[in-house]
């Protein structure tokens, strides 16, 4: 498997894409840093960006290299290799290639805005932290996606509503069945419901660590109550844990069924 | 030396082998011919494992093929279409084969052979059709396992590669090798093979040498051997 991540990480590496993206993050951290002048106010704004961009990101970058690579897979397919090995390494190398860009794109100017002198340095490694977690969901999902249709058009449209859905439904959704059973106590089904959306319970690991939580949203609130501070993040981090465990498994799975 | 029993598969609702009970032996050439759509690609996927079939087993080399794929080691493949990844150089492509599969390859003497120097630092998107196809039987020929398995190794060959193809296989079977080839070119397949199987709509329709398939047709020419085979079917 080593050897798979090792030639997917480098060709991705490469390709023009992973430098487009490391240049976006740079760009969008100097500004916002000179807008901001201060590093945790710049933090909360990478934040909001982070947890919208990084999902759409993934998938679509999964689903793109997947889709891409078909012609390597089906070289792969005919050697001496384990299919889990081929499709796992092949997602790493993808997931880590983002992750790298993102790690690069964002540490790179709060480095040089003096990070390391600053009280910012926990808020803004977990908003790194998020994000990897964040990519590493989403390629995976992605991933899922591209092995269950063969049809590019189809698992591109998939990927997309994928992302909108728990970028932007998700939540309009929440917060409807909020206001319909406003009359019942909802603090489990919140918690509940929140569990079922990476995205959302990033914004909350993020928001319980900046303390801020109250603030923010009804969710926030809910899960601080109920966890406490670091319970809650412990919770929280588990739970994304298990949303990468999860699709990553079912890769393998469905790997070792597919006809090529 | 490979042993298929009773193998079904479909896809969707189109079944594509309908039962085939094979035994390849351990020597020689053995040819797998069909029209279009026969079953004839699924079947060698399915000894390759990349096809999972739906039913039977297969067994190579005494063993039953197994998911972890690691019997391939022993499995030299020549893929019907010569699908690479197009952002590597063919001295890249050579190498990572190599190292994947790990013990020595010996690429020099093919490479001069089928004159594919000035290509080494190009890479695989600009190669025209049967310059890539030069390159898969390069990295086909180039380990030295006991099973050899051809999809159409002819396409897009000129008359001068075709001639050193034939010498490879050739020199091949000398050294005592399996060799499982399909082909739609008549001629080819007579020139070379030792035994034919003819599959028709998912079934073994006829398996022997050529010697036997005229008997059985009464023709003289071999590729009218064939269309008789195919036309008494469809009539």
């Amino acid at each position: 498997m080593l050897k798979i991540l090792k030639y997917s990480f480098f060709d991705l590496i490469r390709s023009r894409w992973s430098y487009v993206y490391l240049l976006f993050y740079l760009l969008l951290s100097f500004v916002l840093l000179f807008l901001n002048q201060d590093l945790s106010k710049a933090v909360i704004t990478l934040m909001n960006v982070i947890i919208i961009l990084v999902p759409l990101i993934g998938t679509i970058f999964g689903v793109m290299y997947y889709y891409n690579s078909k012609e390597f897979t089906e070289l792969l397919l005919a050697q001496p290799v384990k299919r889990s090995s081929i499709f796992l390494g092949q997602y790493l190398g993808v997931a880590l290639s983002l992750v790298m860009s993102l790690v690069l794109g964002l540490g790179i100017p709060f480095v040089l805005y003096g990070l390391f002198q600053s009280s910012a340095i926990w808020n803004f490694s977990l908003l790194l932290i998020t994000g990897a977690m964040l990519t590493f969901i989403f390629t995976a999902l992605a991933f899922n996606i591209a092995l269950y249709n063969e049809n590019k058009i189809k698992g591109f449209s998939y990927a997309i509503l994928l992302w909108l859905f728990l970028a932007v439904i998700y939540d309009g959704l929440f917060l409807m069945s909020l206001i319909v059973f406003e009359t019942y106590p909802l603090d489990k089904f919140t918690l509940i419901a929140t569990t079922f959306n990476p995205i959302d319970l990033s914004r909350i690991l993020i928001l319980l660590k900046l303390d801020i939580a109250a603030l923010l949203g009804y969710t926030g609130a809910v899960f601080q109550k109920f966890f406490g501070t670091n319970l809650g993040l412990f919770a929280a981090l588990s739970t994304l844990m298990i949303w990468v465990i999860l699709p990553v498994l079912n890769i393998a799975r469905k790997a070792k069924k597919k006809d090529f | 030396m490979i042993e298929i029993k009773n193998i079904h598969k479909k896809f969707g609702k189109n079944k594509v082998l309908k039962g085939i009970d094979l035994e390849i032996p351990d020597e020689g050439i053995f040819a797998v011919l069909g029209p279009n759509g026969s079953g004839k690609t699924t079947l060698i996927k399915s000894i390759l494992g990349m096809v999972v079939p739906d039913q039977g087993e297969i067994y190579v080399q005494g063993k039953k093929t197994h998911a972890n794929g690691l019997y391939r080691k022993n499995i030299d493949y020549l893929p019907q279409i010569a699908n690479f990844p197009g952002n590597l150089g063919v001295k890249e492509l050579l190498g990572m084969i190599k190292d994947l599969r790990g013990g020595n390859a010996q690429a020099d003497h093919l490479i001069k052979l089928f004159h594919l120097e000035p290509f080494l630092d190009k890479k695989l998107s600009n190669l025209s059709g049967g310059t890539k196809q030069k390159v898969n039987i390069v990295l086909t020929f180039m380990f030295d396992s006991p099973l050899i398995i051809l999809d159409e190794p002819t396409t897009g060959l000129d008359p001068i590669a075709l001639l050193h193809l034939k010498e490879l296989i050739q020199r091949e079977k000398e050294k005592g090798k399996t060799i499982l080839v399909t082909s739609h070119i008549m001629s080819f397949v007579e020139e070379i093979s030792d035994e034919i199987v003819f599959i028709l709509e998912g079934k073994i329709y006829f398996k022997g040498n050529i010697h036997q398939l005229r008997e059985k047709t009464q023709q003289t020419d071999f590729e009218h051997a064939i269309a008789h085979l195919l036309k008494k079917n469809h009539a």
